[in-house]
């Protein structure tokens, strides 16, 4: 059965087209639903007030502190390593066994499920270094979750810089060193912002991981080595412990609002340095 | 031969193999100061790969073995405790296609010197100048600040001339710089080389035998590695001494 080929492109573009609403709608409806649930319980004083009676009443100012601790450490600790390796095994290494066995290290380390790194956060730093359940413990474990992803597109970034560049900063008397940081680093800024930026966005999700690593604690923390929820733990623990639905729903509205917000910023923030470098 | 003439650059039994490959066999040859010296000869001739052995470009493939001596003021800049960095400021390289870096016309240019240590308040000095001695002031002054990526085929070339002599080298080489240009860019870059030439030593790549003719003092023929012949170029176009250059100039092959 041989279809007109005018009629095969309008059945393929409705196809594509279909697939690409379903997908849309798919995140529209997430976002929808939780805003419609969530946004009416988020007041002012929801978010700057502390939970009280375990969630029930109160707000959730001290899971939005612990959050965003947890991921600032995460970020802070990742991104300078990530973007070393990148730099390092784009720069200073040729194409060999040494870098493709770093490099399937990171893709390794990139599938092994959450809650397999929440356990090994949970022995290596909570137990084995005495850390206890704290921001540091989640921090950490974050930091080596999101590692791959920092490297995996920072490299792909630094990769997609023109040779040209280099050798134009190399004949022009620059150093190996200058060159990367006065030129070839910020050309791969976008790609490597979009990196963090991802990692950000996963960080701000995960629950397993922090469960094992940060506690539970409602307290606001103070301190590296106090314990935190985030407010994706939180909303775990409230709607499967049945405790507030409504608060449950509230957190995960600031956590969506939260991500959307970021990466608008985040995509605005790459625009401007995209126009600027080049 | 002018007795008054200082050698500036002095290649001796120059080698070199890409892997097992030999693109360059044994060549000598000379440079006087403040002349324009033309390299000519058809693809894969070890052009580009001399131009790059002359700022130790060629550091960066480690596929690439050198064998000889090359002399810039009688020090070998082949030796290994050579200072490469400071070789690449007083020798600057044109490619033959424009490369701006994706930044304003003066951040281009002040870059380098920049770098190398100069001033901050010292660098729109010497961005200006530059861009006079490239002869692209006039086109770009009043919009230093904007992206060089703007800039045309031919201003894109000149600026990265204006970037080259932003460093106040003493040598410059240019690999086919107008190859991709229009005949009006490429009649303006010739222009300022002859400026040029009175305080510079120029060496000039170019599988554009017309060029060579118009361009050059004395001349180098290179065929697939080997140095045919060299002399004069009025000389060398008129009664040249070897049958491959008589074909080559005459365009019977290249």
């Amino acid at each position: 059965m041989r279809l007109d080929p005018r009629y095969t492109q309008i059945l393929v573009k409705a196809l594509l087209w279909g697939m690409t609403g379903f997908t849309l709608f798919i995140l529209v409806f997430i976002i929808v639903n939780v805003s419609i649930k969530g946004l009416p319980q988020v007041t002012p004083s929801f978010l700057l007030e502390a939970p009280h009676d375990m969630g029930r009443a109160g707000g959730i100012f001290s899971t939005i502190v612990a959050t965003a601790y947890v991921t600032l450490l995460a970020i802070l600790i990742a991104t300078p390593l990530g973007v070393g390796t990148a730099i390092y095994l784009t720069e200073y290494t040729r194409e060999g066994l040494a870098t493709r066995i770093i490099r399937f290290g990171a893709e390794c380390l990139a599938g092994v499920p959450s809650i397999i790194l929440g356990l090994f956060g949970f022995v290596l730093f909570v137990l084995k270094m005495g850390l206890g359940w704290s921001i540091l413990s989640g921090g950490l474990t974050l930091a080596i979750m999101v590692l791959p992803t920092i490297i995996r597109t920072s490299e792909e970034a630094i990769k997609a810089v023109p040779q040209e560049y280099r050798t134009v900063c190399f004949s022009l008397g620059l150093s190996k060193w200058q060159s990367i940081t006065h030129i070839v680093v910020p050309s791969a800024l976008p790609g490597i912002t979009t990196g963090i930026m991802l990692s950000v966005g996963r960080s701000l999700g995960e629950t397993a991981v922090l469960l094992f690593t940060a506690g539970a604690a409602l307290r606001t923390p103070t301190s590296l080595f106090d314990s935190g929820r985030t407010m994706a733990v939180h909303f775990y623990i409230l709607a499967r412990e049945g405790i507030s639905m409504p608060n449950a729903y509230g957190t995960a509205a600031v956590l969506v609002v939260s991500i959307l917000l970021i990466n608008l910023v985040a995509y605005t923030l790459m625009q401007r340095l995209v126009k600027r470098y080049s | 031969m002018d007795p008054d003439k200082l050698v500036k650059l002095r290649l001796e039994s120059l080698s070199c193999w890409y892997h097992q490959h030999q693109a360059l066999k044994d060549v000598s040859l000379e440079v006087y100061t403040r002349e324009i010296f033309g390299l000519m000869g058809p693809s894969k001739s070890g052009k580009s790969t001399l131009m790059q052995i002359l700022n130790r470009l060629c550091d960066l493939l480690p596929e690439v073995r050198v064998e000889g001596r090359v002399l810039l003021d009688d020090e070998d800049i082949l030796s290994p405790d050579y200072d490469v960095v400071n070789l690449r400021r007083r020798v600057g390289l044109v490619l033959s296609k424009p490369t701006p870096l994706p930044r304003s016309i003066f951040e281009n240019l002040a870059m380098a010197p920049r770098m190398a240590g100069k001033p901050r308040a010292q660098l729109p000095e010497i961005v200006e100048e530059g861009l006079h001695a490239a002869r692209l002031w006039d086109e770009v002054k009043d919009r230093l600040y904007d992206s060089a990526l703007k800039l045309s085929g031919g201003q894109q070339q000149r600026l990265c001339l204006a970037r080259v002599l932003a460093m106040q080298p003493e040598l410059i080489l240019l690999d086919e710089p107008t190859s991709g240009l229009d005949p009006i860019s490429t009649a303006k870059i010739e222009e300022t080389l002859f400026q040029l030439k009175k305080h510079y030593t120029i060496i000039l790549v170019s599988n554009n035998t017309k060029q060579i003719a118009r361009v050059t003092d004395r001349v180098a023929f290179l065929l697939m590695g080997d140095l045919i012949e060299m002399g004069e170029t009025s000389r060398v176009f008129t009664v040249p001494r070897d049958k491959r250059t008589d074909d080559y100039i005459s365009g019977r092959f290249g």
